[in-house]
């Protein structure tokens, strides 16, 4: 009898042990978590949190914060974490999304403390409660943003809230190589290169001259979207309709007799491939980039050595040059919105003002940086001044952008732009790879749609 | 005590064991596979989904998810991608393991390092299938290692874009599935054959049979429990297949939807966080896979029961 007792206390204990090990330690520590934040919130509440999380999709806005903001880490007292998810299909909204629903139950130093928004999807969050005013919440005035572009406000404004503010704005350029142009067209010169690409017809006549002489017109499918998009009559999307703009099917054409003819190099946006095209290598020339573009990703894809020292004869670096294009329009750009619930306000607030209202900062982060940034004073300031560009071999491009800036019309977009342009691109791409017919590719695009979109109908 | 009592008693306890160790199966299993799959089923009959960050519903809608998917989907298109590349990977698969296996268990073969060859045609399976389907990605793509080789040998003159074309697509599915699970089912095929009393085989012998003779009279017939396993795992995997076109086509089941599978398009309506339409999906599949199951488990068991 003992022997038995005993061995049924061993199989009790046992199996007691294994199923405590499967769910209890997890248990245990939840509670420790929770016990321990909700007494730093109570000793904290007026304090700062002790972590600002910021959710963006690549490390350009961090190397902007690192090279001139990160001084007021010291100042708060707090320590900066970024959370980086890809942007590509809708992974870093989602994650976002998430994040910010489990908001109120986070711990302090999990919550989200600041997120940045792309112009595609900018509305789907400041139409939410999750963004704050970063006038009325946040404590900017309206004279901190007098400086900044109307555009750039508009586009993060609902019912006369402004919640969100970024430190660039984003006027679309062509940026060609001047040693094809002095090739191929016999001159590099921005204004004559200029008159020579002024509409699509003329364009298309300087593409056929570079497949002549043994170069692309431009490297791939999606390169000339944004000039189309931007320039469409009607939003994505109305009353949950989607809407396929003639334009778009005017990118679509165009596309397709580019591709047939030859005159672009069958490359996909952002892929290996498209990079190596900007890079030494490339027989491209020119590419559709709008101002973060050509400071940020062109600039680092013409190096030859991309850790080598960023001046003429590293690559193709000053082979550059840009001008207006066919037609006016505009790509990307970053806002910053403040997340609700955020225990960093005082914070949150001198970072956007350092970076997004701060003139002195502005300037230095154009000259430093090429980026065109969102103070129209200080733009023209240096678009009137004698200031040059080494990458784009001497010119000032900012003048160029100064001009551009005020042409930027955003009354076309929509909740749903990232998801529905990257579904019809991607589906395009089947129809100008030849492996499917303009139809089926509408239909495959309408098919991804709904299942990224299930309120959208065709 | 007496010696007889003492008897009695072990005896009793052993079975109670045996359920007691049961039951930390029984819970995992119903907490983490039963009870999710009833609210599965639940949740198949309610529109739900994010609309931005909006949530809509939960509301009933019945059948309405059903209905959806079989008319306004691509459903049966996405069944028959997922069959197509099944088959493909697994009709080259049971045929080379069929022959290493007969190979590897005969003995009058002797084989020599046939431990080594065990080894390494396992192998590929302990690749992660994203690794593996991230390595022919690279291998394969349009400037890749492959297409370079067949253009220096003259083979090609431009280029082949394996992914634009269906049959380049779904081959290098169908290819790396046969790679990653030959080896398995090699093995598998091995312990059955080697349960197979080895006095049969001699006496075929001695009554003067040839080896194909041996292998479709005596190792064949003797194999099917097991052959019924591989299909059914191999069948139930197959309609599960995701990893790798997911990874190999970027998500898209690129070139026009040839190589989605079921599981891609429900991992389509999940990434919209929509609940309702993937848990309709999950149902349907679910019922496929059962009936599936089934219908083989007679068609080769029944047979020797006759």
């Amino acid at each position: 009898m003992k022997k038995k007792v005993l061995s049924i206390m061993l199989a009790a204990s046992v199996m007691a042990t294994m199923l405590a090990g499967c769910g209890g330690t997890d248990a245990s520590t939840q509670t420790e978590g929770k016990a321990s934040t909700q007494a730093e919130n109570a000793s904290s509440s007026l304090e700062e949190g002790k972590v600002v999380n910021i959710y963006c999709w690549n490390d350009e806005f961090k190397s902007r914060y690192e090279a001139y903001a990160k001084d007021l880490e010291e100042k708060h007292g707090v320590t900066v974490n970024f959370v980086i998810v890809a942007n590509e299909n809708n992974a870093y909204q989602n994650n976002l999304d998430a994040a910010l629903q489990a908001q109120e139950s986070a711990a302090s130093d999990d919550k989200v403390d600041i997120f940045l928004v792309e112009a595609d999807y900018a509305s789907k969050y400041t139409k939410s409660e999750y963004a704050l005013d970063v006038v009325g919440d946040v404590g900017l005035t309206a004279d901190d943003l007098s400086q900044q572009y109307q555009y750039t406000k508009d586009i993060v404004t609902v019912d006369g809230v402004q919640k969100g503010t970024t430190w660039q704005a984003t006027p679309g350029l062509f940026a060609y190589r001047r040693s094809i142009a002095k090739e191929v067209l016999g001159t590099d010169d921005p204004a004559m290169v200029q008159e020579k690409l002024s509409d699509w017809a003329k364009f298309d006549e300087v593409a056929s001259k570079m497949k002549d002489a043994g170069y692309f017109m431009l490297s791939g499918y999606d390169d000339s979207f944004r000039a189309f998009s931007n320039n469409v009559s009607t939003p994505w999307v109305e009353a949950n309709k989607i809407v396929v703009d003639d334009n778009i099917m005017n990118w679509v054409k165009q596309t397709k007799t580019y591709t047939d003819k030859g005159y672009n190099n069958k490359t996909t946006l952002w892929a290996p491939e498209w990079s190596a095209d900007q890079g030494p290598d490339g027989k491209v020339f020119g590419f559709f980039y709008s101002t973060w573009g050509i400071n940020f990703t062109l600039l680092g894809n013409s190096l030859a050595d991309a850790e080598g020292e960023k001046a003429v004869g590293n690559g193709i670096f000053g082979d550059y040059a840009v001008c207006e294009g066919p037609q006016a329009y505009y790509w990307g750009g970053t806002w910053i919105c403040a997340a609700k619930g955020t225990d960093n306000i005082s914070f949150i607030k001198d970072m956007m003002y350092r970076l997004t209202c701060d003139a002195e900062t502005m300037k230095k982060i154009t000259l430093d940086t090429q980026d065109y940034t969102n103070n129209e004073a200080a733009m023209n300031e240096i678009a009137s001044s004698d200031y040059s560009s080494d990458f784009l071999g001497g010119q000032n491009h900012i003048a160029l952008f100064a001009e551009a800036a005020k042409k930027i019309d955003m009354s076309n977009i929509s909740d749903y732009d990232q998801g529905l342009n990257e579904a019809l691109q991607q589906t395009m791409h089947e129809y100008f790879e030849g492996n499917v017919d303009e139809q089926t590719a509408l239909e495959n695009f309408y098919q991804s749609a709904i299942e990224k979109y299930p309120e959208l109908t065709k | 005590m007496t010696a007889s009592n003492k008897n009695k008693t072990k005896h009793v306890s052993y079975k109670k064991w045996g359920y007691l160790f049961l039951i930390p199966f029984f819970l995992v299993y119903g907490v983490f596979s039963f009870i999710p799959m009833i609210s599965t089923f639940y949740y198949s009959f309610f529109e739900n989904y994010m609309s931005g960050l909006k949530e809509i519903g939960p509301t009933f809608v019945g059948f309405d998810n059903y209905i959806k998917l079989f008319t306004e989907g691509d459903l049966l298109k996405y069944f028959e991608n997922t069959i197509i590349l099944w088959v493909l990977g697994f009709v080259p698969q049971i045929v080379i393991s069929l022959i290493l296996a007969a190979w590897f268990t005969d003995t009058r073969l002797k084989l020599k390092c046939s431990g080594f060859f065990k080894t390494v045609i396992y192998m590929p399976n302990l690749i992660m299938a994203s690794s593996f389907a991230m390595l022919f990605f690279a291998l394969f793509s349009n400037n890749g290692p492959i297409n370079l080789i067949l253009m220096n040998a003259g083979i090609i003159k431009e280029p082949f874009h394996f992914m634009s074309s269906t049959a380049g697509a779904r081959g290098l599915i169908a290819l790396m599935n046969f790679l990653m699970w030959y080896g398995n089912t090699t093995i598998l095929l091995m312990a059955g054959m080697m349960g197979i009393d080895t006095a049969l085989f001699e006496a075929a012998e001695v009554d003067g049979a040839t080896p194909s003779q041996v292998f479709s009279k005596i190792t064949m017939p003797l194999l099917k429990p097991i052959l019924a396993y591989v299909i059914i795992t191999s069948l139930i995997g197959g309609l599960q297949m995701f990893d790798l076109p997911q990874i190999l086509t970027n998500g898209k089941g690129g070139p026009d939807r040839t190589t989605m599978t079921l599981i891609m398009y429900l991992n389509n309506h999940l990434y919209s966080k929509n609940y309702g339409m993937a848990g309709a999906l999950s149902v349907i599949l679910f019922l496929v896979t059962g009936t599936l199951s089934i219908w083989v488990f007679k068609a080769i068991t029944g047979q020797r029961e006759k």
